[in-house]
């Protein structure tokens, strides 16, 4: 797919030259009582959006093409087969209270998730390092123990924001304060967070609007009508059945950003009966996920076929057949597995992803006629990601994928993977995926269509579908081609955007 | 002399009543601690969510003392309390100590503004109407009022609240939909953001304590001795409002009670439709995230609110009534 084909129908305002001013306030899905500045809590959207895309920079930043660039580091390159990584940061950027960015404040940064000791979910993107070494006061050099080629997207993860270290090291996230598009005003954990525009900001004449004010409103009609009563101008996460009346009125539009999220039934291919690939098979063919993206998710979604690279990624490749829903084919490979009928447990809740429960019980009617028991067994939205998930061996997941295909894999279906819940361990994968961090882009190609073949035909996902991000937006504010690797633009919606 | 016997009694119930209410709170505070600890995963594990390790769990446990025993964290608890420390929330970390009472401070403040607020206005609105309603039995007006009370109360909370959202404010523009206030802002601004939310508890707490109000004073009016001052020809307002109307007073106060603690311990959901920062919300966040310090806090809180509004009730029905005080 082209960058064209993914944009988003943003009508006319998209193509007007940006323009300064204006007070943007933004509603979003989460934001609790609990949320801190330490990036290694930040949960979501709300954290993500005010404090790593408005109040913070990070080395890299994705475009919303999908390519890597610099932020706050001004340029990178490799050297040793991308084992040598050399950040040389932007001349005279300055964090918030005046004191300049400098390569102690980078490392602490890094060393908040790197280190030994470090509780962050981002720590597995260190995984390969070394050292972290200052070159001088604005050079730093990661030195990994293996090839990693797509380190620079890794350092663009939202829980990765440079912020001021200490006079011990350490990294200082009592003070809000950051390098980012807007300086934070007011936040009260839970309360609304109002950011001024940054001044001194590195980027040319952005960001456009004066002032943003992220508001949580976890509850989807409250959203609604704020956004319909021009209380706030963005809502993320509209509720899709009302998209059909949202559209009609003229004051604001959906924004349907294709994504890297999608929802899966993973099994775990070491416990029976879905050690067999055989039974793999037969579920795959008796699961009709066209019925399921209208009747789930009323066509807000693109199919998935059991690979969970999405079509936006670079290096994303076709894998044929697309899994269609054939009674006869899982009969066959039923009987392939010596079974007449097999019975197994499903485990979803609506926390597993929106419209887990709906799609399961779909899935088990579609599964009954080729002789497959599907037991829907409903599990309480509470706990789900510690009690359920990676505990059951057939679960409903909500992934939100990863900027490339080699963080996706190494991060999710690697032998050692800490996410690797299908508990996939196919040898040629495993060594494929270490040597194409040392190829050409052109054999990396390859090597990652061979990878995504022998997880289509071999893997313990069931992609049910790719979720598109659907946004309300006012008619009043307007954007450029909007990213779809992380939520509100990349979280960077505050710095893009602008009044119309 | 007789009135100084009443104190001493009136005094000794009270005194019987605290101590009730500590042991109640006792109580509470025990089982909240020990139902929690059932619930799946702990602070660690929910905060960290799908994107936890093992190991960042462990790590985060251990910083937080949750690999200690269940009891001995339960008496750490206990001693702060009973110092009069509420502790610090588990979102405490390096260099940012957040204490429980701060969490829960404005959070507190918010909801009693919200309950003073609807209190002010619903409490004598609708003892108001429950009078008119019972002083005009069978006519038009008071089954005009009592049909609107049964309509109201029928209603589910975010029922109302949704309707009144999308008529006076997606409709007309009258009024905020978000009940967003912040402690920097005026009270006049406070006011107007919080209209709808206080419009939907007025709805759902009048219709309560209105039917409550007529029935009691209908119940007195039924007494041989209204019938005493009607023979004496007093007007039927003045034996309703002077004679009636003390001896009712007792069901009337406990329902009054019941609603107003229902204002601050029970509205979770207005809250959740209005977005508003009450306490409910503070308290469905530690929930779901396991911050056990903030939720017992929030239930001592709400169990307190229960005990002392309750005992004001009792104290005041006793002083408009004294013959309570004996068992008939």
């Amino acid at each position: 797919m082209t960058a064209a084909a993914a944009t988003p129908l943003l009508g006319r305002p998209a193509f007007a030259a940006p323009k300064r001013g204006g007070f943007m306030r933004i509603g979003t899905n989460d934001g609790s009582q609990t949320d801190t500045l330490d990036p290694t809590t930040w949960p979501g959207t709300f954290t993500g959006g005010a404090f790593g895309g408005s109040m913070c920079n990070n080395l890299t930043e994705i475009l919303p093409d999908r390519s890597v660039a610099g932020d706050v580091a001004e340029s990178f390159e490799s050297s040793d087969q991308s084992k040598r990584w050399v950040f040389k940061l932007r001349k005279g950027l300055t964090f918030h209270d005046g004191r300049s960015v400098a390569s102690k404040d980078v490392i602490a940064s890094m060393m908040h998730h790197a280190s030994p000791n470090a509780k962050s979910p981002a720590k597995a993107i260190f995984a390969l390092l070394d050292n972290i070494k200052a070159d001088d006061n604005s050079t730093v050099v990661f030195n990994l123990t293996g090839s990693s080629p797509d380190f620079p997207y890794m350092l663009s993860d939202y829980h990765l924001p440079i912020m001021p270290a200490k006079e011990d090291g350490t990294l200082d996230v009592s003070n809000p304060v950051g390098t980012g598009p807007f300086v934070l005003e007011h936040w009260e954990p839970g309360s609304p967070a109002k950011f001024k525009r940054n001044p001194n900001y590195h980027k040319d004449n952005k960001p456009y609007f004066d002032e943003v004010e992220f508001v949580p409103i976890p509850d989807v009609v409250a959203r609604t009508n704020a956004l319909l009563t021009g209380e706030v101008q963005f809502i993320n996460n509209c509720d899709i059945k009302t998209l059909a009346m949202l559209r009609r009125n003229r004051d604001i539009r959906i924004s349907s950003t294709p994504s890297t999220r999608h929802f899966s039934f993973d099994m775990n291919t070491q416990a029976a009966p879905f050690d067999n690939p055989h039974v793999r098979l037969a579920l795959k063919y008796a699961i009709d996920r066209d019925e399921i993206r209208e009747k789930v998710f009323f066509g807000n979604a693109e199919i998935g076929n059991d690979n969970n690279v999405a079509q936006t990624l670079k290096f994303w490749a076709a894998t044929p057949p697309q899994y269609e829903y054939d009674v006869d084919k899982a009969r066959d490979h039923l009987k392939q597995a010596g079974l007449a009928s097999v019975s197994v447990d499903l485990s979803v809740s609506d926390a597993a992803f929106p419209g887990a429960v709906a799609a399961a019980q779909l899935f088990k009617e579609q599964a009954a006629r080729a002789g497959i028991t599907i037991n829907v067994v409903r599990e309480p939205d509470d706990g789900y990601w510690s009690k359920v998930w990676r505990q059951k061996s057939f679960t409903g997941v909500d992934w939100y994928g990863r900027p490339t295909v080699d963080w996706l894999f190494s991060t999710t279906l690697a032998k050692d993977a800490a996410w690797n819940d299908t508990k996939f361990n196919n040898d040629r994968f495993n060594q494929l995926l270490v040597q194409a961090r040392s190829e050409t882009e052109a054999h990396r190609a390859d090597i990652y269509r061979e990878m995504q073949q022998i997880l289509h035909d071999e893997g313990g996902m069931l992609v049910v579908a790719f979720a598109n991000y659907i946004d309300g937006v006012s008619a009043k504010v307007a954007s450029g081609t909007v990213g779809g690797v992380y939520p509100l633009d990349n979280f960077k919606l505050s710095e893009r955007w602008w009044m119309a | 002399m007789r009135t100084h016997v009443l104190r001493m009694l009136v005094l000794r119930m009270l005194a019987v009543r605290l101590c009730f209410g500590l042991a109640t709170l006792f109580l509470v505070s025990l089982i909240i601690f020990f139902s929690v600890g059932l619930l799946p995963g702990d602070y660690a594990s929910e905060i960290l969510g799908q994107g936890a390790t093992p190991e960042a769990v462990m790590r985060f446990r251990h910083e937080l003392g949750l690999d200690q025993s269940a009891i001995h964290r339960y008496l750490v608890w206990l001693n702060g309390i009973v110092h009069g420390d509420l502790g610090r929330s588990y979102a405490s970390h390096d260099g940012n100590v957040r204490m429980v009472a701060d969490v829960i401070g404005t959070r507190l403040q918010n909801s009693f503004f919200l309950a003073g607020v609807t209190a002010l206005i619903g409490v004598p609105l609708s003892v108001a109407l429950g009078i008119t309603a019972a002083r005009f039995q069978g006519g038009w007006l008071d089954r005009g009022m009592t049909s609107a009370a049964l309509a109201a109360v029928s209603c589910p909370e975010f029922f109302m609240a949704y309707l009144l959202m999308l008529v006076l404010s997606v409709n007309y523009h009258l009024f905020y939909s978000l009940a967003m206030i912040e402690p920097q802002m005026g009270l006049g601004t406070k006011l107007m953001r919080i209209v709808l939310p206080v419009l939907t508890l007025i709805l759902i707490i009048s219709a309560h304590m209105m039917r409550m109000t007529r029935a009691a004073v209908l119940d007195v009016m039924a007494h041989p001795y209204v019938e005493m001052a009607r023979c004496k020809g007093l007007s039927n307002t003045r034996i309703l409002l002077r004679h009636a109307l003390p001896n009712a007073w007792a069901p009337i106060v406990n329902v009054i009670a019941f609603n107003l603690s229902y204002l601050v311990v029970g509205v979770v959901v207005v809250e959740v439709a209005f977005a508003y920062p009450g306490i409910g919300q503070t308290m469905i966040d530690a929930v779901r995230t396991r911050d056990v310090p903030v939720i017992q806090a929030c239930a001592l809180i709400f169990a307190a609110t229960y005990i002392v509004v309750n005992l004001v009730a009792d104290a005041v029905s006793i002083a408009t009534n004294p013959r309570l005080m004996h068992s008939r």
